[in-house]
């Protein structure tokens, strides 16, 4: 099922809560929406659900316009993000409600619910819990019971609140890939709401990334990551240090000088570079600061540069290191982005 | 090793044991005074003239009468109150709109006046110098000195026991588990019955057993509106009172021991509901 989203706003007391939104979903894709908290992504995903009506704008899924359809009639599966298990009922009865509160002349017969609901616990690899109550499961368990409960119903399109967000690490980095697998035996056209950005771009098709109400960038992981296309993604997804240059003459003048790297429009901007995509130099053209921090992470070495401001608190960088590289303290380091990115101010 | 010292670990909110033993027999002396002394004694004083004399004094015309009325308007104000306490903390706990602390204030307001005055204010209403009741009795619609007059001033009276007992538990427990109904595809009325209820039917039952205790024990605001015609507009507690002042102690206490027992039916009851469904569940407070 293929959704489209036209020029969504949504206001909370005259708040915006998000600005002129636009955004196309394929069938069968596993979309993520990136963004910190209070960027409007699980506002968002609960307008797609119907939970919320937005203040302007319109809803597709396939031709038909959805915006004023209630979530009943949307037929969506939501998996919200604490489960919003039935606590009184039996995992067998959570994942049965969908078929049960049917109308009579779409209800499956008791017998036919119940196979269905071991279908779907089998799917979900809980087979044989079907008389626990949620409060006897673990967190993992309940979020695949969650799972299969939304399923049951056969939706036309399937959304996670934060799906991993109230589960520990391990559990969580198994049932990731285990979703991803979901997705791709399954099919279906699935939105999950994420403030964790490794978990978006390991999991997605395509990534969403939101903030204030807006969409900075949709794209694959190595679009967002390589190719960022706003200061606030390049600075939130991954490592970046930023530095105010100056372009003249298609030369990168950082404080006045050249730092020995080449730009295209003339003017000031803000540089951004990761910490991988640095080399150390010794030449006179180029960057250079005092080594305040270094920390192994990992296969790598991020040094902590602190560049002097005249006068003002010091620009603060990190850069990636060879493992065996002298980086004292208090040292000076010299070096060169390899590759960076200019937006203008 | 063999280290004969015991070392003990002392909880740090504990007291040392003479605080301990001061604080509970305080409490058990003032309790015992103040509340077990005087029940007992409604016992005593009921029985005094043996069995058969108690029984005379419950089934008595004007005794059963009474009973008949306390039940009858228990029976009509508990379901109401029950009905709108549902509605009322339904609209409080899960929707957001104007005027919502004003609402909870006004469900509030019959614990803070006293009953007397919620008596009073159905003799302005309803009283011959009012509107309102020269134009029912035209009708034929009597509410003062009648039962319609008592049933009402025991709906204000007990409205706020099912809202104030739903509101915190309802607040506590938010809509996502709506939602989820919703989202699969359950009606309004789907959720309600098979999500909302099995999530609160603790706190209401409570609340309704809390209700019908002050339903059947009230006094002030129905002795205002009932005008005390006995036998006909006399409830329980307003026929205790009669023959109290009639020096009538034996039937007095007898009928005031019926209302003894309710109110501890009512004390067991929530004590076995707490039992069976944890302290948290059964009044709905955490």
């Amino acid at each position: 099922m293929e959704v489209t989203i036209n020029n969504i706003r949504k206001e909370f007391d005259r708040f915006p809560a998000l600005n002129d939104v636009s955004l196309k979903i394929g069938s069968g894709e596993l979309i993520a929406l990136l963004g910190p908290s209070g960027s409007g992504k699980t506002t968002l995903l609960r307008l797609i659900a119907g939970l919320d009506f937005p203040t302007a704008g319109k809803i597709f899924f396939g031709d038909e316009d959805a915006s004023h359809h209630s979530v009943q009639e949307r037929n969506v599966g939501f998996v919200f993000q604490h489960y919003a298990l039935f606590r009184h009922m039996t995992v067998a009865e959570n994942i049965g409600f969908g078929l049960k509160v049917r109308p009579s002349a779409t209800r499956p017969a008791k017998a036919e619910i119940r196979k269905r609901v071991s279908n779907l616990l089998e799917m979900v690899q809980l087979g044989g819990l079907e008389k626990r109550y949620p409060n006897q499961l673990s967190g993992g368990q309940r979020q695949r019971v969650a799972l299969a409960r939304a399923m049951a119903i056969e939706p036309r399109i399937l959304l996670l609140d934060e799906p991993f967000g109230a589960l520990d690490a391990k559990v969580r980095k198994e049932l990731r890939r285990w979703l991803r697998e979901f997705h791709d035996r399954t099919g279906h056209t699935t939105v999950f709401v994420t403030h964790d950005q490794e978990e978006a771009l390991e999991l997605a098709d395509r990534v969403v990334v939101m903030s204030q109400g807006k969409i900075e960038q949709v794209g694959s992981a190595d679009d967002v990551y390589d190719r960022p296309g706003s200061p606030f993604v390049f600075s939130f997804i991954g490592e970046s240090s930023q530095l105010p240059v100056e372009v003249k003459d298609g030369a990168i003048l950082f404080q006045g000088q050249p730092i020995g790297i080449s730009g295209a429009d003339n003017g000031a901007g803000e540089l951004f570079f990761r910490p991988e995509d640095v080399s150390l130099t010794d030449v006179q053209d180029a960057l250079f600061g005092k080594v305040t921090a270094s920390r192994r992470l990992a296969g790598t070495r991020i040094a902590e540069i602190d560049i002097a401001n005249n006068g003002h608190p010091p620009y603060h960088v990190e850069v990636e290191v060879p493992l065996q590289a002298q980086v004292e303290l208090g040292s000076e380091v010299r070096f060169r982005p390899t590759r960076w990115k200019i937006f203008k101010k | 090793m063999s280290d004969n010292r015991r070392i003990t670990f002392r909880n740090p909110a504990d007291e040392r044991p003479l605080a301990k033993l001061t604080l509970i027999l305080l409490s058990l002396a003032f309790l015992g005074f103040f509340l077990f002394l005087p029940l007992v004694s409604v016992f005593v004083e009921a029985f005094r003239k043996g069995w058969t004399e108690y029984y005379e004094a419950l089934v008595e015309p004007d005794a059963a009468a009474a009973i008949r009325l306390t039940l009858m308007v228990a029976a009509i104000a508990v379901p109401l109150n029950l009905a709108f306490g549902l509605a009322a903390s339904w609209a409080i706990a899960k929707f957001e709109f104007r005027g919502k602390a004003f609402l909870i204030t006004l469900i509030d307001l019959p614990f803070s006046i006293s009953p007397v005055i919620s008596g009073l204010v159905y003799v302005l209403l309803f009283g011959s110098g009012s509107l309102l009741g020269p134009l029912l009795k035209s009708w034929g619609i009597e509410i003062l000195f009648a039962v319609p007059g008592i049933v009402l001033a025991t709906i204000f009276v007990t409205f706020p026991f099912v809202a104030r007992e739903l509101i915190p538990l309802m607040e506590d427990q938010g809509t996502g588990d709506e939602e989820a109904a919703l989202s699969l595809g359950a009606s309004g009325w789907q959720t309600f019955w098979y999500v909302t209820l099995p999530n609160i039917k603790w706190g209401l039952l409570y609340g309704v057993l809390l209700c019908n205790a002050r339903a059947m024990g009230e006094f002030g605001a129905v002795s205002v509106v009932s005008g005390r015609i006995r036998g006909i507009t006399t409830t329980m507690p307003l026929h205790v009172e009669i023959l109290y002042n009639e020096y009538n102690m034996v039937a007095a206490f007898a009928v005031a021991s019926l209302l003894a027992a309710l109110a501890l039916v009512t004390l067991a009851l929530k004590t076995l509901l707490e039992l069976r469904f944890g302290a948290g569940n059964a009044g709905g407070r955490h």
